[in-house]
This record gives structure tokens, sequence and C-alpha cells, in this order.
């Protein structure tokens, strides 16, 4: 065997050779790098500096890097868990049950704009974005006929909801109580990430604090009555939509964990009673390489970060385990089959990364919500890489890959100075804006890079051809927001009207007080109190969070 | 020197999605021109009073969230019951091209849709507001 100076030796005369190979084939471009501007060099080789025990360690051992189960998808496959709803909660519970008859092995819920918004569906500013980009929910009958014939303590459910995430939460307790399903039976998730909203996703409602009050009173529940639920999901995902580079995407995601463990900690909770129910969610984008070491950056420094900063102990609460989805805003309108291509390369990149559970995009979603046939395919490639390709029969099968291992050191150090950036301005609620300054800056760039042709689009601005119109592409009934009005009024007639103004009046009494909050809410829920209801309770005690606008 | 073109850009309705929104309203300003832009969760008639109040030429209106023709079609309303057609509205989101067939019937002046260039969005507006 070799020395390291032989290495060095010979790879010294090796670079010579290079460039006089170079000057007759001459490189495609002036520099190569990662989205995240990381250089990439001509080839990588063991004389890469690492430490492999302190660096990797193995798969299920701090610190994470190779996985956060031993063996990985060899015991389990990832979870295949597709982003659905849209319309009546009658119309989603259709497709719930299509996928799951699919093979789908969880659940995962879109609600429209208002639920996320805490307005009903009759409330003014709903007009137009009922049942859009998701489903409908205003109260516990929907939530029943959402999960009708579904039954609760045999699937996880993830639901995509942050400001009024406790409000869900407590509806989909108080379905499982009518199946008779324990709430420590339940296994699930809430994204319940509020932090992110201010900066890249929109759905706020309440100012900083009482949102944080929130997201504690959830945690401190959860720990005794949800014992198996995911209680956050801390979510670089949007950040990167919103046009992040890849170490932004790791550092800002983290820097609201940090945000969130700080929260908890100082509402006296001891940080490896909440901290192995905090749950992550990434994007999975184009540059194949540098995907896949962004999961395993990632996984290192949460896991440095719980056990040094906050002197986490049990190995639960320093494992980062996390949902990915593929990259939505890479998809292109123009020859839309061409997106069943880059979505199965963006699922790979997070399957070598090691995530818990996964969703596929659909081919047509830079137009619409998708199709059934167009989910279908994006299942079926799921389902491709599971059991077809080989690529789950060993432990992150990228680790000691020169590259891999150069991107992962160099990711993690990137993110980390963002991360102390962060830090010195005060953490991240009061860095919002310092965050959508760089996510802008980064957008704008990648744009241009697209226009000068920097940055090739297959069919967008290389191999174009005459655009074809695309048929079949779904659309949301547009009466369905008559009908949840309808649905609401009659609600309104129906239910006990006098214990909904009880347990509105005592949630308004525990909102004004330190009492957790979850208790309240599921009180509301079981009465029939509407999410409007509920979260005009809380606007009037908590004021509304405005936007500071930059531009 | 011909008066900057003034343009407003805004997100009507609950929709959060505003990379593009930004990403234009930063290429407007590049090309020269004067752009406000509203942030979030903009009802029509702050959008429409905003453009009066800011006196542009042209009104920019992002959706990705499926509301267009409602909240479109509601802008374009509010200003004819202004008396300000002279407003101009451009569009883009994610928009079906059937919708943004409709939407130019009732007075969208275009509709951009993904993969369009921030070049194409400049010329246009110059070509609106020339």
């Amino acid at each position: 065997m070799s020395s390291d100076s032989d290495l060095r030796q010979k790879f010294e005369t090796w670079q010579a050779g290079l460039q006089a190979a170079t000057g007759k084939r001459p490189e495609r471009k002036p520099r190569f790098a990662t989205d995240s501007g990381l250089d990439v060099d001509p080839v990588y080789t063991p004389l890469t500096d690492r430490d492999y025990l302190d660096n990797l360690g193995l798969p299920g051992e701090y610190p994470f890097t190779r996985g956060v189960q031993a063996n990985m998808y060899r015991g389990r496959l990832w979870t295949m868990r597709q982003y659905a709803g849209f319309g009546s909660a009658a119309e989603t519970n259709r497709r719930f049950k299509y996928l799951l008859g699919q093979g789908q092995t969880g659940l995962s819920v879109a609600f429209d704009l208002p639920t996320q918004i805490g307005y009903d569906s009759d409330h003014p500013l709903a007009a137009g974005e009922v049942g859009k980009v998701g489903v409908a929910i205003d109260s516990l009958a929907d939530m029943e006929t959402l999960f009708d014939g579904i039954p609760l303590d045999q699937v996880s459910t993830s639901m995509t909801i942050n400001s009024p995430a406790a409000v869900l939460l407590a509806m989909y307790i108080a379905v499982a109580e009518k199946q008779g399903v324990a709430p420590a039976r339940l296994n699930g998730t809430i994204q319940n990430d509020i932090l992110k909203e201010y900066v890249a996703r929109g759905t706020y409602i309440f100012p900083p604090a009482p949102s944080m009050r929130l997201i504690t009173d959830i945690f401190s529940y959860c720990s005794r009555e949800l014992p198996n639920w995911n209680t956050i999901s801390i979510s670089g995902y949007h950040i990167r939509e919103a046009g992040s580079t890849a170490a932004q995407e790791i550092a800002f995601t983290l820097a609201n964990g940090i945000a969130y463990v700080e929260a908890a900690v100082g509402c006296g909770l001891p940080v490896d009673k909440f901290a192995p129910r905090l749950s992550f969610f990434f994007n999975a984008h184009l540059n194949f390489f540098e995907e896949v070491a962004k999961f395993r950056a990632a996984r290192r420094l949460w896991a440095r970060i719980m056990r040094e900063r906050f002197g986490a102990d049990d190995p639960r609460s320093t494992a980062l385990r996390f949902h990915t989805q593929t990259a939505g805003c890479t998809l292109t309108a123009q020859q839309p089959d061409t997106n069943i291509m880059r979505v199965a390369f963006q699922a790979l990149s997070a399957v070598l990364g090691g995530t818990q559970s996964l969703h596929t995009n659909s081919r047509d979603e830079a137009m619409a919500l998708p199709s059934e046939e167009s989910v279908l395919i994006a299942l079926r490639t799921q389902q491709v890489i599971a059991h077809e390709t080989g690529v789950a029969d060993t432990v992150d099968p990228l680790g000691g890959s020169y590259f891999v291992e150069s991107l992962t050191d160099r990711l993690a150090a990137k993110a980390g100075e963002y991360i102390e950036k962060i830090d010195a301005l005060g953490g991240s609620a009061a860095a919002i804006e310092y965050m959508q300054k760089e996510i802008h800056q980064a957008a704008y760039r990648y744009q241009k890079d697209i226009e000068s042709g920097e940055k090739t689009v297959v069919g967008l601005n290389k191999f174009t051809m005459p655009p074809t119109p695309v048929t079949g592409l779904l659309r949301v009934d547009p009466a369905v927001q008559e009908r949840e009005n309808a649905k609401l009024a009659s609600l309104r007639l129906a239910r006990d009207n006098g214990a909904v103004e009880a347990a509105l009046a005592a949630l308004k009494e525990a909102a004004g007080s330190g009492d957790n909050l979850m208790p309240r809410f599921v009180g509301c829920a079981r009465v029939y109190a509407t999410l409007g209801e509920i979260c005009g309770v809380l606007r009037q005690v908590f004021g509304e969070y405005r936007q500071q606008v930059m531009f | 020197m011909p008066d900057k073109i003034r343009v407003l850009i805004a997100k009507p309705g609950l929709d959060g999605h505003d990379r593009g929104a930004k990403v234009i309203a930063q290429a407007l300003r590049d090309a020269g021109m004067e752009v406000v832009y509203t942030g979030l969760r903009q009802t029509p008639a702050q959008i429409v009073n905003a453009a009066l109040q800011e006196d542009v030429r042209v009104i920019g209106l992002s959706s990705l969230s499926g509301a267009h023709l409602t909240l479109f079609k509601a802008v374009l309303g509010l200003l004819r019951e202004k008396g300000a057609q002279d407003i101009r509205v451009v569009g883009g989101g994610v928009i079906p091209d059937s919708d943004a067939a409709e939407l130019k019937a009732a007075g969208v002046a275009e509709i951009f849709t993904p993969g369009a260039t921030t070049t194409q969005v400049v010329d246009f507006i110059r070509g609106l507001a020339g």
C-alpha cells in the first residue's frame, strides 16, 4: 500500500500532465462550480483531508453523517409520502385512498391558503383561494370526511400547517378519538415551523412571540400525550424554493432549529424531553452530488449543535431525521415530460442522502396541481428507485467518495459560517430580513444565469421546441367555495352553539394567561368550533404579524 | 430625458410565493424603471389604491395559488370603477393557457408563465408604457 506522500507526488506529476491534456481538450467551461458556488476540481483523491471517526462515524451513530439508522433502508425503506389535497375534504379523501391503493406508505395533507392562514371558507379574504392549493378545512366535520375510512392507528400523516398547526393537530386528535384511537398511538408530523413562514413561505398569522409560545405548548403537550408525533418539521424546502443556495438552505434551517430549541429550553423543557421529536424537511434540487452532500452535512452539523451547544445526551436528540421533496422550482412548463427525469434524479439524490420520507413532484406542476396520471408516474419513480435499482441495499453508498466527502466538508463549513452570522445578528427571529435578502440575491443570480445561458435548462434555453398544448390538467371545481360556504352555514345551525361559545371563551382566557393551549384547542375542536373562530380569538389576543417589505 | 416608467408589483390574495415578484421587481428596476413592491397579502382594493396613489403606468400581478381568475379580474373591475383604465395590468404565475386567454379577453395586457425571461417582461412593459 502506497503512503500519502507517494500519492501526493504522483498526483502532482499527474496535474502537470493534466494541463497539457487540457490544452488539447479545452474544458467546456472556464469554471466548474456547484449551485452554492463551491469549486469543482477535475478529480478528487484520498488527499482530501478528513478524520473518519470524527466527521463520519458509523451509520446510526454520532454525528450521523452516514445516516440515522444502523441499517438504513435494509431494514425499512423510506416512507413514500405524496403531498396531496385540493377542493373539498371528500375529493381529497378519494385522492388519499387512490394513493394508498397504489402503494403509497404515508399521507401528506396539503391545506388551502385560507386554512393555512386561519380563515373560514366564507371569509372575504378567502375569495378565489378556497380549495385551490390544498383541501379546505373549516371544522372537525371536514376532518372527519378527510380521514373517512382511513384508520389513524395504521397510517402516519404529515400535515403542512404552520401558524394554526396546534388547531389542526387538535382536530386530528378529535377525529382519532371518534375512531377509538388514543392520542398515544398517533403517528405523524405537523410542519409547525413559523420562522420559515416569515422568511420564505408567507402563511404567518401572529407575531413571533405568541407564535413561539404556540410551538412550545405543542412540544410540551406532545411529550406527554403524543409521544410518537413529530412536533415540528423544520423546513429548508421553502427557503430553497424561494431561491437560496444549498449552503443557505442548511444554514437557515438549522438556525431556525436552534431558535426553537432555545425557546423550548427557555420554557423549562429539558432538551432530551422534546428534541427526539424534532424533524426536518429539505429540498432535493438539481446539482446531484451537492444535494447528496447537503443531507449528510446537515446531519453532521445538527448532531454537533445539539451535543455541543445544548448538551443533549439522548442520541435521538442529535439524530437529524428528515422528509424530502423534489424541487418544484426546477420544473418547466416547456416540454413538461422532461420533468419526469429531473424528478427522478432529484429523488435519487434524496435516497442517497438518507431521507426518511420522500415526495416526488409531478411533471405538470409548473402549470397546475398534479393530475392523477401524473402523480402515479411520480410515485412509480420512487418505487423504481426503491425496488429495482439496488441503491437501498447498502448504507450511504456514496460515503467515501472523495468528491462527496469533500463537498460535505465544504458545505458544512459554509453553512457554519452563515449560522455564526445569524447568531451575531441575535438569532433567527432577528435575522429574518437578512435571510430574505440573501435568498433574493441568490434567486436573482440564478435567474440571470439562466437568461445568460451560463446555466442550461433543457427545453427552456437549450434544445427548445415549439410549444404544444398540454391537456388533462387538473382543474379545481370553481363551485367548491359555494359548497363550502353552504356546509359552514348548516354547521353553524346544527351544532351546540352554547358549547362553542363556552369553549371559545375558555380558549380566550387561557390565551391571555400562560396556560398550555393545546387542551383548549381540543375542547374547541370537539364541539365543532370552526378554524376561523378559533384563530379569530387568537388574533384578538395575540394581534397579527405585519411583514417588513424590503423593496 | 423622458420620465421613468412607474410600475407597481403586487401580490394579491393569500399566496406567499414572492420569488418571482421580487425577481421581476429588481429586473425592472435594473432596467431603469421606478418600482413599488406591495409585499404579500394585498386585496384588489389595496392594490388599486396603491396604484393610484403611486401614479403608476403599469400594475404587475403575481399569483401562484390558482386564485388568478378571481383576483386579477377584481383588480380590472376596480380600475374601471375608478376610471383608471389607462393603468395597464400584466400578470404572472402558475396560470394554465386557457385561463391566460380568459384573462387577456378580460383586459389583462399579457400573462407571463414559468420560463418567461426578465428581458421579455422588461421589453413588454416598455412597449406598454411607451
